[in-house]
């Protein structure tokens, strides 16, 4: 069981910066994230698209603002769930909270912090209709393992990095490869695109471009998938089929939590601390709503902030607390490192 | 300075059609419309914001409106989308000026 004092769900920007205001407190964070990576969107779709509006930030890459964020928390020792989606939630008796994954991982805090931005990120499934009957049965969306491939004869569907560098990967393992595209462009990386070409001339991918798989052929496992390109519908046996479209957020299991949900979004109490209906559990960032909401980074900061010492005055009732500026106090971290504004020096000119 | 309302004409996920004014000076595009009429519930459209990095905002158009170009990022984002037809755009790429009057379109079944 992981213990912290924050547990917050989503390691994007507003997670991130959660820790860094926590850490002020001297309230230790954990993260659950589905990507095995923090940053959120910044980090998934958007890594090189620069900001403008994150103040004293004239222009920042996306990317470069979560590695900032990182540098940032890093005296304050963050604990990291990566690659697992927050699944449920149990309130005990004493009003703290177990929270468990998909994976089966527990985490136990008096407070969460829920900065799920849009929700977690899940793989984009094809309008396929007979495609969930085959889950786990010859479809996968995610290679968990590709050592299942071995010997096997796959089909992957897509057009981006992950359809091009598991389609090179998966030649060294299976039987037989064939990356189906519904454009002969690839966006990949370009050294990807040139290795699938040159594996193609090898003849060690098959490349159906443009295609795009339409069925699955199969009683109670794929057995085939039906292809339709420009001229028919084909159907090529095959013993996976692997769709690699990408992710998209989902709002997901969080819905199911008992918290007030609107317009997709989780309500807030936004006069005091960004708590929801659930004492104990906030929501903040891009996840929350209240009248006046913009889904904006500099916005979570803000909440992040006033969450935090909300979440301070509920775990120390009896305590007084004084908001110390950094200026002033400067950053004790967890790690025994510690940062402070240079003392003027005072000397006499004789 | 004052600007000049569109009539554009959106059928919205639910085959439901609408006839909406769109601003053509506040520097909105076609999804921006879409979800200033509240025509789909929210945290569904322009996942991504705008900035043709997902899908969410795909519409197919049904008027001989000439529309700008389709950019790389555009058309690798179309490439890779569900339901896509000979018609299909990004509506987050689609500006709002005054060439776009009468322009009809059907917003794409949600992934």
């Amino acid at each position: 069981m992981i213990k912290t004092d924050i547990l917050i769900i989503g390691a994007g920007p507003t997670g991130l910066f959660t820790v860094f205001e926590a850490g002020l407190l001297k309230l230790k964070c954990h993260l659950i994230d589905a990507l095995a990576q923090p940053g959120g969107q910044c980090s998934e779709i958007y890594p090189k698209k620069p900001i403008y509006d994150i103040p004293a930030f004239p222009e920042i890459l996306a990317g470069d603002l979560v590695d900032n964020l990182m540098k940032q928390i890093q005296p304050f020792q963050p604990g990291f769930t990566l690659g697992e989606r927050a699944q449920s939630i149990q309130t005990k008796d004493d009003g703290t909270f177990i929270v468990t994954t998909n994976k089966g991982t527990k985490h136990h805090a008096p407070i969460v912090a829920i900065a799920g931005g849009l929700g977690s990120f899940e793989p984009r499934k094809p309008p396929i209709s007979n495609i969930a009957s085959f889950e786990d049965k010859g479809v996968e969306y995610i290679i968990r393992d590709p050592e299942l491939y071995r010997d096997k004869d796959v089909v992957i569907a897509g057009g981006g990095d992950s359809a091009l560098d598991w389609s090179i990967f998966l030649t060294a393992v299976a039987s037989s490869v064939t990356l189906v595209h519904r454009r002969n462009e690839f966006r990949g990386a370009l050294d990807s695109v040139e290795k699938v070409q040159e594996l193609k001339n090898q003849g060690k991918i098959q490349l159906i471009t443009p295609g795009e798989v339409v069925g699955i052929v199969g009683e109670k496992k794929l057995t085939g998938v039906s292809i339709k390109q420009v001229d028919g519908v084909y159907e090529k046996a095959c013993d996976h089929f692997i769709p690699l479209f990408g992710l998209a957020p989902k709002l997901g299991p969080i819905a199911d939590w008992g918290l007030e949900i609107e317009k997709n979004a989780i309500k807030v109490d936004n006069t005091l601390d960004y708590q929801t209906n659930i004492p104990g559990i906030y929501a903040i960032g891009d996840v929350n709503t209240y009248p006046g909401k913009l889904k904006l980074i500099l916005c979570g900061f803000h909440e992040a902030t006033l969450m935090c010492q909300s979440a301070y005055k509920r775990i120390f009732p009896d305590k007084k607390h004084v908001m110390k500026y950094t200026t002033v106090g400067g950053v004790e971290g967890f790690d025994g490192s510690k940062k402070q504004a240079p003392k003027a020096v005072v000397k006499a000119i004789k | 300075m004052e600007g000049k309302d569109v009539l554009i004409h959106i059928t919205d996920r639910d085959g439901v059609s609408h006839q909406v004014n769109a601003p053509t000076d506040m520097n909105l595009n076609l999804m921006e419309v879409i979800r200033l009429y509240e025509l789909d519930p929210e945290g569904t459209l322009g996942l991504c914001g705008g900035m043709a990095m997902c899908a969410s905002c795909q519409c197919y158009i049904n008027s001989d409106h000439k529309l700008p170009q389709i950019s790389d990022d555009e058309s690798a984002m179309l490439g890779e989308a569900f339901h896509v037809l000979d018609s299909s755009r990004l509506s987050c790429q689609i500006p709002i000026d005054t060439s776009l009057v009468g322009l009809k379109v059907t917003m794409a079944p949600q992934e």
